[in-house]
């Protein structure tokens, strides 16, 4: 009653970094099979309905399910196996063998290569750890997002934002657009932890406050939320007396971080314990040969363009072990210096090209990204941690690599 | 004869539940929208050893009993009871030393079995996570933990089953009193229930749901205990209850494994000064307490990463120190099974037995006829998460809904969600405290709409009518402009 199937590049997840993968494996002449656990693939994208996908991937500005559908509609060409509402039970790393559940049938499936591509989730409210009541208007963005742009219903009529991620800013426009009262968007750290792109279009377009080096302390209501009480906070996030404000809200929408989903896909693979996602080298092979990984379960990028982009490498270097080609395995360590957060990838393989993206700790004026064992050095202006600094570094450059690289930016 | 218990939590519940073994008609009555939402939703959810409470007390007297029952119950109603054991750690100081063999005599005086204190390499084995500063323990074998709203939940259902009649969201406001019996009791809605007995299993709401009736019953107050859920990751760092030793304000902060593969820690003990007895309201200061009290028994577990949720919980607490159960000596149809703090949950089997014997049977010298011998009921549903590939499969073949998973944290199907919705589920928080959707790591970030949807499809009600738990709950609340 369980079938056994067999497939060469087997890919868990089917948002953009795994269509993608899916798309260039397949293109690369090797057998695809892409497990999705919604009803469709398209992963966030389908929930994004504004603009501003695909400027650098496609050349084009695109809403979000634009996006999908293109790339629907390459893998339908280049027939990738979809099995969607599949949820993967467990995973043999080693043995590249998982057992799946689905409407349809009970299955495992053998593979050769494996690519993850399962994206991230909205840290809940619960994980912040604000005292107060357990009322019900309380909401991650994304659930919202799906609410009012899928299903067409609202959550509230009065809402205040917390998290200023990108999500948080689009869902404050959203939300105006649709009828509620947003009272204003409220952000811990000193700047925006969206695009700056999004703090303009979203919020000053709207007359939305921005309140910055603000927190919500409490939430209050018996049953539904009523009310909630903000802070200033000094730079330690501790709350600042006397400067306490009650916002008389129904919807509390929370945007406040993404965490790349890692659980449960094997006990083995080596996790980034900065971006809190696969470590993975240029060629995005995880810790375990033959498993790679891509998107957002990697770090969390800005764009879906360099998700796009890295789940196309994925798919090839997958496709590539599928049909043994020559690949090395090497793995020299790529380590954070000075101002470095988020960075990818976690290590060189120098027969790929390398592709730096990385995120500041702090908003800076100017800089320098360096990388002294490469005699490499990347000035910018006006860096801030929520867009990604990235670059390409042509693997000639990488051939007599040996030691671990150093990458850090300095003021 | 006609039974009425106003309360549906766990000790309303398995009072049901051994009463629907005899010849009478009960009723339960519950004013939450479901069951097992009080006390019985917040608190550490262990089955305790019996060692510490005062020995001569009622407490003491029916916790290791209860714990005893508690294996028939887990038999007869597919409940979850997992045995882990329990650790009270103590340093190497006198004082220590000397409350850890206190402990030990007061368990022995209460006749449990199966304690025994322990030294450092036992200690090391069992918990190589605890702190290095522990050297000898009180170990109790038997200290387990179960999932207090699931026996709510199945006891109620049994005694449905065999006859109870179950109203929910409707709460007894008083009642009517003729010739020193209780004739009927009203309800918020008006309704008007006519009954032989009464018996008041209400939780917090003991003395006031008494005081309707001109009953005296010892007075309440509220002691709060706070807590911090864990992910299922901090499971690798604790095998057994880790308790730290008792004191004058209980047992401590505490770590807990829970059934389904987490960690709690808490709860902390905070006398409340008003009756405020639906004020499980959290505070900074109550999160921080739990969460360096865990990482002192057990360091970094209460990593910020892992922390999943905070909640609270209220005892309901007196003078005395431990449970009323009494029948009044003003109305002589009423009895009064109240101050059921803890170890309330452990208890509860026994409670309803000594209800039965004691002040029913006994001293009221009521006839309820014979028990009923207890069938072994198979109504466990059956679980995606605790199954393997084969029996999956099989299920998944006639109905395609066990292979549809709808909260991907914790593996629940929408068949699952459905048979929820059958066996009386109403709200998300009915959906999630029957099957453990929205229980996991992304909080229902990922499922709730589709919960809502199922709710919506299966009740036949508009999205906007879905609520989370109690009226005025709503999740949706409006459609978008056109
Ligand atoms: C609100 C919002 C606005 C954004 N705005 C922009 C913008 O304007 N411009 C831009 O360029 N980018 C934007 N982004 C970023 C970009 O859309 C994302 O970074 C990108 O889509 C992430 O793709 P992904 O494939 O890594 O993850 P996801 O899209 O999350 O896809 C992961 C997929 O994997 C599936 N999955 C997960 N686990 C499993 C499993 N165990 N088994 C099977 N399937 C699984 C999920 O169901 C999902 O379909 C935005 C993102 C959000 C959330
Ligand atoms: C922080 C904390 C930790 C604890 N830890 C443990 C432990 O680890 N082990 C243990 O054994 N015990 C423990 N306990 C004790 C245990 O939880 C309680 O003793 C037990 O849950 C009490 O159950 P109950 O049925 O009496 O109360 P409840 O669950 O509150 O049930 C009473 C019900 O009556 C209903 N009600 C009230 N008024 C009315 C009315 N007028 N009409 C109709 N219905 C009404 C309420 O809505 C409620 O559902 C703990 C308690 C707390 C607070």
């Amino acid at each position: 009653m369980i079938q056994q199937l067999k497939t060469g590049v087997l890919v868990i997840g089917g948002g953009a970094a795994g269509m993608a993968a899916a798309l260039s494996a397949s293109r690369a002449g090797v057998e695809v099979t892409l497990l999705e656990r919604e009803e469709k693939t398209g992963g966030v994208l389908n929930q994004c309905i504004h603009h501003g996908f695909g400027l650098q991937f496609y050349r084009q500005e695109l809403t979000g399910p634009e996006f999908a559908y293109r790339l629907q509609n390459e893998m339908a060409q280049h027939s990738v196996k979809i099995i969607s509402e599949s949820y993967v039970r467990h995973i043999d790393t080693k043995n590249k063998y998982v057992e799946v559940i689905s409407p349809e049938g009970v299955f495992t499936i053998q593979a050769k290569a494996i690519v993850l591509a399962t994206g991230a989730r909205e840290r809940p409210f619960g994980a912040l750890q604000i005292p107060g009541d357990r009322p019900a208007g309380i909401y991650v963005a994304g659930l919202a997002q799906r609410m009012v742009n899928l299903e067409n219903t609202l959550p509230g009529k009065r809402a205040l934002i917390l998290g200023s991620g990108d999500i948080g800013l689009i869902m404050a426009r959203r939300l105006t657009l649709e009828g509620m009262e947003v009272l204003g968007v409220v952000e811990r750290l000193p700047y925006a932890g969206g695009l700056t792109r999004n703090v303009v279009q979203c919020l000053e377009d709207y007359d939305i406050p921005l309140y910055l080096s603000h927190t919500v302390v409490e939430v209050r209501g018996r049953r539904r939320l009523e009310r909630v009480l903000v802070s200033e906070v000094d730079d330690n996030f501790k709350p600042i007396n006397g400067t306490q404000k009650w916002f008389d809200i129904d919807t509390l929408v929370l945007s406040a971080g993404l965490i790349p989903q890692v659980e449960d896909l094997g006990e083995n693979l080596e996790i980034d314990a900065i971006n809190k996602g696969f470590a993975v080298s240029n060629t995005c092979e995880t810790s375990v040969t033959g498993i790679f990984a891509a998107g957002n379960n990697v770090a969390v990028f800005d764009l879906v363009d360099y998700v796009a982009a890295e789940g196309w490498i994925a798919g090839q270097n997958a496709a590539q072990t599928v049909q043994d080609k020559k690949r090395t395995s090497k793995r020299i360590p790529l380590i954070r210096g000075k101002n470095v957060g988020i960075l990818v990838p976690s290590y060189i393989t120098p027969e790929e090209h390398l592709r730096v993206y990385l995120r500041l700790r702090k908003p800076m004026d100017k800089g320098t990204v360096v990388l002294k064992e490469l005699n490499i050095e990347k000035p910018f202006q006006y860096g801030v941690p929520s867009e990604m600094i990235n670059f390409v570094v042509n693997r000639d450059k990488l051939q007599e690599l040996k030691k671990p690289v150093r990458i850090e930016v300095v003021e | 004869m006609k039974i009425t218990i106003i309360g549906g939590g766990i000790v309303g519940a398995l009072l049901a539940y051994e009463l629907s073994r005899y010849a009478v008609d009960l009723v339960v009555i519950e004013k939450k929208h479901d069951f097992g939402l009080g006390v019985t939703k917040a608190n550490s959810a262990i089955v305790h050893g019996g060692y510490d409470d005062p020995p001569g007390s009622l407490r003491a007297e029916l916790c290791y009993k209860g714990n005893q029952l508690y294996e028939k119950l887990a038999e007869s109603l597919g409940i979850p009871l997992k045995r882990i054991g329990s650790f009270v750690v103590a340093r190497d100081t006198p004082e220590e030393m000397e409350k850890l063999s206190e402990l030990l005599k007061r368990g022995e005086k209460n006749g449990v079995d199966g304690i025994e204190i322990v030294e450092k390499p036992f200690l090391e084995k069992h918990e190589p996570h605890l702190s290095k500063e522990y050297k000898y323990a009180l170990h109790c074998t038997h200290t387990g933990i179960t999932e207090p709203w699931t026996v709510a939940l199945a006891a109620l259902e049994a005694a449905e089953k065999a006859g109870a009649e179950l109203l929910r969201g409707d709460g007894v406001i008083g009642g009517e009193v003729s010739k020193g019996n209780v004739r009927s009791l009203e309800l918020e809605s008006g309704r008007i229930i006519e009954t032989d007995l009464v018996i008041n299993a209400a939780g917090l709401y003991y003395h006031e749901v008494a005081n309707s009736f001109g009953v005296s019953t010892p007075q309440v107050y509220l002691r709060k205990g706070q807590y911090v859920l864990l992910d299922h990751k901090a499971s690798t760092m604790v095998n057994s209850v880790i308790f730290p030793l008792p004191s004058e304000k209980g047992k401590g902060k505490l770590v807990v494994p829970t059934v389904d593969g987490g960690v709690v820690l808490g709860p902390t003990s905070e006398n409340m000064p008003d009756f405020t007895p639906e004020d499980v309201s959290t505070t900074l200061e109550g999160i921080k307490e739990v969460i360096e009290a865990g990482n002192e028994l057990i360091p970094n577990i209460a990593r910020p990463n892992w922390i999943v949720k905070s909640f609270a919980g209220l005892r309901p607490e007196t003078q005395e120190k431990d449970f009323f159960i009494e029948n009044s000596n003003t109305l002589k149809n009423f009895v009064t099974v109240g101050a059921i703090r803890s170890p309330g949950l452990t208890a509860a089997p026994a409670i309803a037995r000594y209800v039965i014997e004691e002040i029913l049977e006994q001293r009221m010298s009521l006839d309820l006829g014979r028990q009923k011998a207890d069938q072994v009921r198979t109504l466990k549903s059956f679980r995606v998460n605790e199954s393997d590939l084969k029996e999956i499969a099989a299920r998944v073949k006639d109905d395609e809904k066990y292979g549809r998973i709808i909260c991907q944290c914790n593996q629940v199907s929408e068949a699952e969600i459905i048979e929820a919705i059958r066996k009386g589920a109403r709200s998300i928080d009915g959906i999630k405290f029957r099957t453990r959707a929205g229980f996991g790591r992304c909080q229902g970030g990922f499922c709730t709409w589709k919960i809502a949807k199922i709710l919506s499809r299966e009740l036949n009600i508009p999205l906007s009518e879905v609520r989370v738990n109690e009226e005025g709950t709503v999740l949706f609340d409006g459609k978008v402009r056109v």
